[in-house]
């Protein structure tokens, strides 16, 4: 199947000389979920901003759908639907008028139907009458979401949803992202809350210094680069590992009392069963043993510390 | 053409306006009034007639030229500006929707509201003194005309500017004086020669002298003028915006 959105060799330097993209390339999948990684400044909301035509590019071509977004911006962003990081709304208008205007400005005919829809499933339709200026934060979040839903759009850019947003807000919108995918929409999001990608992304893009080093497949990703960590509770406590053990590169607690083997699939280091037969002949008795897979954040992490 | 997206600007920027009716339109309604008090009534005690028009009915088109100006300005310079300033204006810059239904949105609703108020100065004015016009096709196309070429300015001002000491600064160091010495309160015949000479470059003399003709029938300068120096100040808005839009100038970049 022909990917959604098509970013192919896309770099951005500012007028200050700041190069905020590097030859970016990068396809989403029609109905998936992509989360996109990185630091802050790593790129992020300049490669969203540019696909939204909200920032020119340098150089590079990106295509939604199969529409270049110079050439064809009117099919190309008539697709897209952006709630951007910051909470940016008039704030003098009312919820029922601005989500109106948003449709209107997509070149949508008035649905007064659909946008009650909208509005009633992200708990808004209460203030709809409500100007933006008296809504919480929360509310406004759940405000800017409904703008970029008004027109229907078919790829869903969020970007930071669940920046500083209360648990009840978050757990609401993941639901709602859940339910749009089921509508077939594409949802692109960054994110700081790895744990969030981790639970709802099909697949993770990292981006570090303007720079995508990786697009993976997230279960393939947590196999590759995921690592596992074998606990070993010893009975006795240990001064120092003794050389014998050297070749598994153990790590012992400062009190001595656990000792720690990290391995991976892709590394040639001897497997767990030889550690443990290892450490019976030796002597070296424990009382407990646990095992902890690595998180997509610790991967994240390593990945971009990994560059120079 | 996406003309609901037009329509939908354009209405939001008419909402704006009857929500600070007061900012919008009972101001300059008020300043207007004082005006007519103060220069209609002290000056115009002294200056009896202008040209064979009696002072108050004189300084009438300037004072609707003075207020279509400023506020063609105001209005347009605020509009763009505002939704940059709040951050808002993502969703415009991401809609699909093309420079050219952007500035008719825009531009359109600020000359709306700034000759909706031009009628309303009119209106009050007439109240004060008995006024004709003897050429209302022409002092409508002139209001019209003004209008829309000023809320151009504005629009490109609102683009430029980058805060809201910047907003304020043409309109005040630049329009303002313009205005006051482009023949509002008198003729320009009644100044010393050099100055009536150094009245000419000063493209709001013909705004105003050509306005002031639509209602009199009377002139400073040839109305063909007038209209050539209107039409050329609006042509040269038309290539600013055109290139603000093209390069992506303080919006895209």
């Amino acid at each position: 199947m022909p990917s959604i959105l098509s970013i192919s060799g896309v770099s951005k330097t500012y007028a200050t000389g700041f190069t905020a993209l590097k030859e970016a390339n990068l396809d989403i999948q029609r109905g998936e979920i992509f989360a996109l990684l990185g630091p802050n400044g790593a790129g992020k909301t300049t490669l969203i901003s540019i696909v939204c035509g909200i920032v020119n590019r340098s150089s590079g071509t990106v295509t939604v759908d199969g529409h270049d977004i110079s050439k064809d911006y009117r099919a190309a962003r008539s697709l897209i639907g952006l709630v951007p990081q910051e909470l940016t709304i008039d704030a003098f208008e009312t919820v029922w008028a601005t989500v109106n205007y948003s449709r209107g400005l997509f070149g949508k005919p008035a649905n007064h139907a659909f946008v009650e829809k909208v509005l009633r499933d992200l708990s808004l339709w209460d203030k709809k009458d409500a100007k933006a200026i008296t809504l919480s934060g929360g509310m406004k979040r759940r405000l800017m979401i409904a703008k970029a839903l008004s027109h229907e759009p078919r790829i869903l850019f969020l970007d930071e949803p669940t920046a500083g947003v209360d648990v009840e807000l978050r757990q609401d919108m993941w639901t709602m992202v859940r339910r749009l995918r089921e509508d077939g929409v594409t949802i692109i999001l960054t994110t700081h809350y790895i744990e969030e990608a981790e639970a709802m992304a099909d697949r993770v893009g990292v981006i570090n210094r303007g720079e995508i080093i990786l697009v993976e497949n997230k279960a393939e990703l947590m196999r590759k680069l995921g690592r596992k960590r074998l606990l070993l509770e010893l009975r006795n406590p240990l001064t120092a590992i003794p050389e014998a053990f050297s070749r598994y590169a153990l790590e012992l607690s400062p009190d001595g009392g656990q000792l720690t083997y990290t391995y991976d699939n892709q590394a040639e280091r001897p497997g767990v069963a030889s550690l443990i037969r290892d450490l019976e002949a030796g002597g070296i008795q424990f009382r407990d043993i646990d095992t902890q897979n690595s998180s997509l954040e610790e991967i994240f992490v390593n990945l971009v510390r990994r560059e120079p | 053409m996406n003309l609901r997206a037009v329509w939908a600007i354009y209405r939001m920027e008419m909402a704006r306006a009857f929500r600070t009716v007061l900012q919008s339109i009972v101001s300059p309604v008020i300043s207007t009034s004082l005006y007519f008090v103060v220069f209609g009534s002290a000056i115009g005690s002294r200056i009896t007639e202008i040209d064979g028009i009696s002072y108050g009915a004189f300084i009438v088109p300037g004072l609707i030229m003075l207020s279509l100006l400023t506020q063609s300005i105001s209005n347009a310079s605020f509009a763009i500006y505002f939704p940059k300033f709040v951050g808002s204006i993502y969703e415009l810059l991401s809609a699909p929707v093309s420079y050219l239904e952007i500035v008719i949105a825009y531009v359109g609703g600020a000359a709306t509201k700034s000759i909706i108020l031009g009628l309303i100065i009119l209106a009050t004015a007439s109240l004060f003194v008995p006024l004709s016009i003897q050429h209302p096709f022409w002092m409508v196309a002139f209001l019209v005309l003004t209008a829309v070429t000023f809320s151009l300015f504005g629009f490109i001002i609102g683009i430029w500017a980058k805060s809201f000491e910047q907003l304020q600064l043409v309109p005040l160091l630049i329009i303002t004086p313009l205005t006051f010495l482009g023949g509002s309160f008198y003729s320009i015949n009644m100044l010393p020669g050099i100055w009536r000479t150094v009245t000419l470059f000063n493209p709001v003399v013909y705004l105003i002298s050509g306005f002031r003709w639509s209602f009199f029938g009377k002139s400073d300068v040839s109305v063909g003028i007038s209209l050539g120096m209107t039409v050329v100040f609006l042509l040269v808005c038309i290539a600013i915006v055109a290139w603000i839009f093209r390069t992506g100038y303080r919006l895209r970049n």
